[in-house]
């Protein structure tokens, strides 16, 4: 079965089901997404990729929404640029942009202002630098789920993390804030490896950055151990 | 570190192991009544016995404001500092109870005595300012501060008015015992119909959703009998937070039978064998007597054989009203609003098909089925048959509830409540809720139905008039309601978790004399980013009122 509808004007044909992101992927019409991953739930919290639909109320998150016969869609609508670009301005005064270039790169498309809000409230947390394998760094963390999703059912099953807080003061975190190292955490690094900000960095990595070289690294790694040698 | 206890922990939980996941907001509440807060071997225990990971116990326990895992008092007094108990001085009573006890508001001492907060609107606008003190039900002889003192043992008087008595008529003098409720008619005259006649009846007599939505019941209710998939459920949702918004606590405290009623109706059309009641944590005075009447109604067989119903209590999350939040809540989660569709007709609590309407809207079914849809059409209009609860607060000379049938003016209701108090010049009525809109003395002739209210461009929502008379500084509104939404944002989507935020601060600015240039902008630009892009009503309607003020008052917003 498929389904034929517009989008911005261009006929176009998908299979039954398919969300509307994939339908303008498959097309080369351009929708851009935060959030949404191949390997996580979508759960539609960005809404950078909310559209247009004839008929609807409100915008509706491309990521999650089906292709209906006949349906309507605008993906680029004065609402949909005005909602694209405020989100990208309360991200930039609420958090630390500077590991995730492709969300500059929207903002830059969208001509969305970084200090569009003066004044705001920003969400900052110290390093939480408690384990050999990675570091959490959540003033650069922008809730995409992702690493609470892979830890839990889309993946590992391993549920060491959860989220704190409600609302605007929402973090992710541990039982109690316990370090890693006491939770159920395997460090199977799949976190570190979904997070599109740098919230989550291979401590090598983080080291590096932080000025200290291989060498030191090393002898942090290794320390005091010595190889086996084989008899 | 102070060593808990947990063998009594084990008793008291023992009921909710069968639950399961879904035991959990359950116990997090039987650990509180123990402990006054839920320490990290406490929430471990809970997590062991119910096999929930201890990441998602601490999850649950950090989204509920009720819910505390930090020390905090058995004894907490929460002071409402929202809109109505605002132009009251709720502000000073809570400053002087904290100055009393020489302690900072959330602030709990070492010994565990006492715990003072601020708190969201505690659905007793009618009788603000009010002060819900937990876990101290002895006369605290803090009343001289002049506020309405709620407890588990202290209920709030109801304040029953209006020009009919219909959905009211067992309102008023306390709670209506079964004796005096008599026989469940509109359920007897049910079970003489086929399930599909009570949904053409209740289809045909036009009731729609009284929790703010105002969706067909009919439709909804003939959507999940539909449906495949069992059991089913019913759910009564009586979250009810929107602040101003106080009629349902008083449905359920004097007439609970009619909401019983309602529900088993409900049941039996759609073919549901579990109904549950999902009531804010801030109405734990209710609680008793809901439990009493399910009592009664089990004796008299109305429950039971087939159908029964679970009392769930919510703890301190205003989105938990959002029909799928609910859901999540009874489930044992996080209040995170789910994508819609799928709907709650097909896959509601546990994925199944589930119909979930407001106290009002169910207490309204008997009435229908007992009388007949023709009968009720009588009362109301075309197109918005009916009576309707309206919550009446701030300054007017008679505060309450009344109840209209649809189509009297503003005005009439107005006159009704005695007019604006001390004879003072009307300012704006904040219509609908913290979610509606403001209307002004132009609106005063708008007749109440839902087709002239939308032309007026008014939300009916759940039935909210908020009067404020000519001296109020409508800044100081806006900076309450900001508060509000930026507190109960859930966090889920990004529009209403930023959005609120950056609304708050920059209503914060404008109520303290300090606006930016260009605040008039940001604050529309992030007001309609919520309205058009967020997941659920809450971030949709969060900026609601203030975009209405924006129209109303444009000068209050900018740079003077």
């Amino acid at each position: 079965m498929t389904v034929t509808f517009l989008m911005d004007g261009k006929e176009i044909t998908v299979e039954d089901g398919q969300t509307l992101l994939e339908a303008a992927r498959e097309n080369g019409i351009e929708i851009p997404t935060i959030c949404w991953h191949e390997a996580t739930t979508a759960n539609g919290l960005c809404r950078m990729c909310v559209v247009e639909v004839e008929g609807w109320r409100t915008l509706q998150p491309a990521c999650v929404v089906q292709a209906g016969a006949g349906m309507k869609v605008k993906t680029r609508s004065e609402k949909v640029i005005r909602a694209r670009k405020t989100i990208l301005e309360m991200l930039a005064s609420t958090m630390d942009l500077s590991d995730a270039p492709d969300i500059l790169t929207m903002m830059d498309e969208y001509g969305a202002f970084a200090s569009r809000f003066p004044d705001a409230e920003r969400r900052v947390s110290e390093v939480k630098d408690d384990n050999p394998m990675y570091i959490r760094d959540y003033s650069k963390c922008l809730l995409c789920w992702r690493c609470v999703q892979v830890c839990a059912d889309d993946a590992q099953y391993t549920y060491a993390i959860n989220f704190e807080g409600r609302g605007y003061e929402t973090q992710i975190g541990t039982f109690f804030d316990k370090p890693i190292p006491e939770t159920t955490c395997v460090l199977c690094g799949q976190c570190v490896g979904v997070c599109p900000t740098g919230a989550l960095k291979p401590k090598r990595q983080y080291l590096l950055e932080q000025g200290v070289s291989p060498e030191e690294i090393s002898v942090l790694n290794t320390g005091r151990k010595k190889r086996k040698v084989k008899s | 570190m102070t060593i808990i206890e947990t063998t009594p922990l084990q008793t008291a939980i023992e009921p909710f192991l069968p639950l399961g996941r879904s035991g959990l907001l359950p116990a997090l509440h039987a650990a509180q009544n123990l402990y006054g807060w839920v320490s990290e071997p406490v929430a471990a225990e809970i997590a062991r016995a119910l096999k929930v990971p201890l990441a998602d116990v601490h999850g649950v326990i950090e989204f509920y404001s009720l819910f505390y895992d930090a020390p905090t008092s058995k004894h907490v007094i929460r002071v409402c500092t929202d809109v109505a108990c605002a132009l009251k001085d709720a502000d000073g009573i809570l400053g002087r109870l904290c100055a009393r006890h020489g302690l900072q508001p959330h602030q709990t001492p070492e010994d565990l005595s006492l715990t003072i907060e601020p708190s969201p609107c505690l659905g007793l606008c009618e009788h603000a300012p009010a002060v819900w003190e937990a876990g101290n039900d002895q006369s605290s002889g803090i009343s001289e501060d002049g506020a309405t003192h709620v407890s588990l043992n202290r209920r709030p008087p109801s304040l029953v008015y209006g020009s009919v008595r219909i959905l009211t008529a067992n309102c008023g003098n306390g709670t209506t015992p079964l004796e005096k409720y008599g026989e469940y008619a509109g359920l007897k005259k049910a079970k003489a119909m086929t399930p599909d006649e009570v949904i053409a009846e209740v289809k045909a007599s036009g009731l729609v959703g009284r929790g703010g939505a105002a969706f067909p019941t009919g439709v909804k209710w003939e959507g999940a009998a539909k449906a495949e998939g069992t059991p089913k459920y019913v759910i009564c949702n009586a979250d009810e937070s929107e602040p101003g918004t106080f009629k349902d606590r008083v449905l359920m405290l004097d007439d609970p039978h009619r909401v019983i009623e309602g529900m088993c109706i409900a049941a039996y059309a759609i073919g549901a064998s579990q109904g549950y009641i999902y009531i804010r944590g801030e109405y734990p005075y209710i609680v008793p007597v809901l439990e009493n009447a399910l009592k009664e109604a089990r004796e008299a067989g109305y429950l039971g054989n087939g159908f029964d119903i679970e009392i769930r209590v919510g703890a301190g999350a205003y989105i938990c009203g959002e029909e799928t939040a609910l859901f999540e809540s009874i489930e044992g989660k996080r209040g995170f609003p789910r994508i819609k569709p799928p709907f709650p007709t097909t896959h509601g609590v546990f994925g199944k098909p589930t119909v979930i309407n407001n106290v009002e809207t169910l207490c309204t079914v008997p009435l229908i089925l007992a009388e007949g849809s023709a009968e009720y059409r009588k009362l109301g209009t075309e197109k918005s048959p009916g009576s309707k609860l309206f919550c009446v607060s701030g300054d007017v000379e008679r505060t309450g509830v009344y109840e209209v049938p649809f189509g009297v003016t503003l005005r009439e209701l107005m006159e009704m409540a005695g007019g604006v108090k001390a004879g003072r010049q009307l300012k704006a009525v904040l219509f609908g809720g913290a979610a509606g809109a403001f209307a002004t003395s132009e609106h005063l002739d708008v007749k109440l139905t839902f087709e002239d209210l939308r032309a007026a461009g008014l939300p009916l929502g759940s039935g909210v008039v908020m009067v404020f008379d000519e001296t109020r500084d409508m800044r100081r509104v806006l900076k309450s309601l900001g508060h509000f939404f930026a507190h109960e944002s859930c966090g889920k989507c990004y529009p209403c978790q930023m959005g609120t935020q950056r609304q708050k601060e920059i209503l914060d600015r404008i109520a303290d004399g300090k606006v930016l240039a260009e605040d008039f902008a940001r604050l529309q630009d992030v007001g309609w980013t919520m309205t058009d892009a967020s997941l659920c009503g809450l971030g949709q309607t969060a900026a609601s009122a203030v975009l209405s003020a924006m129209k109303l008052w444009p000068e209050m917003f900018v740079e003077s």
